[in-house]
């Protein structure tokens, strides 16, 4: 009842703003609460993501469904409590409407409550936590990047179909580092030889390393995101097991943001991915145009996914004509939301987690000397994620 | 684990050890003989390990690049005795531990400002980027081989200018009775300067060590930094010999736990060691202060 009546009410408003050509309601501008890592070794994932999403919103001509876009800034410094505090902050004196940029499963989980209690969205860019596609999910809670465990799920398929039949696993020791696992041996279904968990910033990976070799492994596959990923990589290669064992690996481990400081030691590693520069759409082939001539270097698929998430709220944003605070209408638009995803096949499954294609990359360099994530095959078309099942969505 | 593993995760073991020490020594210099907690030490490391790679670019020659860094880093650590920490020598420790951690935000973002926020590139000289055949069934990377000989060449080195010359007279003078060697006409300024410059150059040559190994980034030496205090306490602070010995047994201790306990405890180890020796030898192994 009272809902129905804050509706109409709301309908009343928009409809007399309309009517009356209101400049006020119009022109007040949407806000969007936009908080990552900003500082310290993860700034650079921080940066690609603002860039992408600042990008996106330019090209959008800095308006959404005809209001200005207003966007404020916070760092998390990967730090749940700090998150949760700049969120605070953002929903009590800023007043933000929507918030986004999370790149870290374990930050987003301590900010994600106070967003939605408050009545604002929440719209993932990248962390993907199971937890918040299952039993958790709410309807004002959308995920544009993907759920933790489908890159590997993709991987597992692939390697699977490929005859692989002796794995080797390693991850840091924490919880996305364990759905990787998960997703991985959910369609792999083969014998792992090892499932080695490491300290979170281990430095030296040569005891791991000479174990793996003695294991003698028909494949090895690791998830390191950040500096573990180049610890581990420039170290694999040196001990000559680069063209012994393929490498696979998963998101934000072999990208734009490591790769330029891994250098030629990365080359021939294959990463499960849902995109990669070389990907044959006129969004994505737009997408990396701007970026590049934008900040002259190549995006990530952090960048990409960032770029869409900034690009999902403006299609559904422009199809309600910018009345977001109509919130029922605003889940709607979301749900329904029509626009070119940089990776082509998209859309959202009803946990609000994507449902879409898996692509397996491989390091190469391309005419330039850049080493680049060459598009090597699809491995899985329209995969969903296996918690969609425990979510009410009430 | 069959005997060929074994030896190579020995030599793992004693090589990471070796790294530790690189960077425990110059630490322990510092702790030991002017009394001061240097939390930039890390930052140091860092320090070398961007000058190196910056140096690599420019000349493209690994030695070169080498012989460039440690002196820019052992400027930089000048610069930072000469400008701040020179103050706080007569001050309590926490006046130190907040002066230098502030020092570890300036010189990161500096660095940042300098390099930006993606990690920079590093490779190992195209003699040693591969790995050597050592014997029937061990391989091992070539740049850990010289990463053990440096840190043999530097324990040497130290032991030779410790123990007999006239400065290691004085930093061991310095280092067991202060206001004694001082009332004994040791220029304690002077050689204040130089024991921290020189702790300067070591824990630059400790990163640009790592550089090929590990990531060249932003924070790079704070990990470190906690491991290096580790090793300095074990070893007993101000103790070259005990940071040695600390290193070889924390770099041993962290590798064969790594490998044979499960996760959790393995990454334990290393500070159940610290609290095990610290029971039973409160004042570390090798303590210099009576």
């Amino acid at each position: 009842m009272k809902a129905s009546i804050r509706i109409a009410a709301m309908a009343t408003v928009g409809a007399g703003a309309l009517f009356a050509a209101s400049s006020a309601f119009a022109q007040a501008p949407i806000k969007i609460g936009f908080i990552s890592s900003m500082s310290g070794p993860e700034g650079v994932i921080g940066r690609d993501l603002k860039d992408a999403f600042d990008l996106a919103i330019k090209t959008g001509g800095g308006k959404m469904g005809g209001r200005p876009v207003e966007i404020v800034y916070g760092d998390d410094q990967v730090k749940p409590d700090v998150g949760r505090q700049v969120a605070d902050k953002m929903l009590d004196s800023d007043k933000v409407q929507i918030v986004t940029g999370i790149n870290f499963s374990n930050v987003l989980l301590a900010v994600v409550k106070p967003v939605l209690d408050s009545g604002a969205f929440y719209i993932s860019l990248n962390a993907g936590p199971s937890v918040l596609a299952g039993k958790q999910c709410n309807p004002h809670l959308f995920s544009v990047g993907f759920q933790n465990d489908n890159n590997f799920e993709g991987l597992g398929k692939y390697l699977k179909d490929k005859g692989v039949k002796k794995v080797y696993f390693l991850a840091p020791n924490y919880p996305a580092g364990k759905d990787m696992l998960t997703g991985f041996k959910r369609y792999f279904q083969g014998q792992m030889d090892a499932e080695i968990f490491t300290a979170m910033g281990q430095l030296d990976y040569s005891a791991e390393i000479a174990q793996l070799r003695a294991a003698k492994p028909e494949a090895v596959v690791m998830f390191y995101p950040g500096g573990m990923g180049i610890n581990f990589v420039k170290q694999y290669a040196q001990a000559g097991l680069m063209s012994q064992i393929p490498l696979y690996t998963g998101p934000g481990t072999v990208d734009q943001t490591t790769l330029p400081a891994i250098g030629d030691a990365a080359l021939g590693m294959y990463t499960g991915a849902m995109w990669s520069e070389f990907l044959d759409n006129p969004a994505s082939k737009k997408f990396y145009a701007d970026f590049e001539a934008a900040y002259n270097r190549i995006p990530s698929q952090y960048a990409a996914q960032a770029y869409d998430t900034a690009r999902v709220i403006q299609a559904a944003v422009d199809s309600i004509g910018g009345k977001i605070e109509d919130k029922a209408a605003f889940q709607k638009a979301l749900e329904n939301v029509k626009f070119d995803s940089v990776r082509g096949n998209f859309k959202f499954n009803t946990n609000h987690f994507p449902i879409q294609d898996y692509y397996l990359v491989q390091v190469e360099k391309d005419g330039k000397g850049r080493l680049v994530s060459a598009l090597k095959e699809k491995i899985m078309s329209n995969l969903a994620d296996a918690y969609a099942g425990d979510c009410s969505m009430k | 684990m069959s005997l060929s593993l074994f030896i190579e995760q020995s030599l793992n073991g004693v090589q990471l050890g070796v790294m530790l020490f690189l960077m425990a020594a110059g630490l322990t210099l510092v702790f030991g003989i002017m009394n001061l907690i240097n939390l930039a030490h890390g930052s140091l490391y860092m320090a070398g390990a961007f000058f190196a790679a910056a140096f690599i670019k420019l000349t493209g020659s690994f030695v070169l690049a080498v012989l460039l860094a440690l002196p820019a880093a052992a400027i930089v650590g000048a610069f930072v005795e000469w400008a701040v920490l020179r103050r706080f020598y007569s001050r309590g420790h926490l006046d130190q531990v907040l002066v230098t951690f502030g020092l570890i935000l300036v010189f990161n973002d500096v660095v940042r400002m300098i390099w930006g926020v993606v990690p920079v590139p590093l490779p190992p000289p195209d003699a040693l980027a591969g790995s050597v055949h050592l014997f029937e069934g061990v391989f091992y990377p070539a740049f850990r081989l010289a990463i053990l000989a440096v840190g043999a060449l530097v324990a040497l080195a130290l032991y030779f200018v410790v123990s007999h010359t006239r400065v290691g007279m004085w930093i061991r003078a310095g280092a067991s009775n202060r206001p004694m060697a001082s009332a004994l006409g040791v220029d304690v300024e002077l050689v204040f300067s130089l024991v921290f410059s020189a702790g300067a150059a070591l824990a630059g040559l400790a990163g640009l060590m790592a550089g090929p190994i590990t990531a060249v980034q932003v924070g790079m030496g704070e990990p470190i930094l906690i491991l290096a205090l580790v090793v300095t306490v074990i070893g007993g602070i101000g103790s070259i010999r005990g940071a040695f010995v600390a290193a070889l047994i924390i770099g041993i201790g962290d590798t064969f736990g790594r490998v044979l306990l499960p996760p959790a405890l393995g990454s334990m180890v290393i500070f159940m060691l610290m609290a095990a020796i610290l029971a039973w030898r409160p004042k570390g192994l090798f303590p210099v202060h009576g």
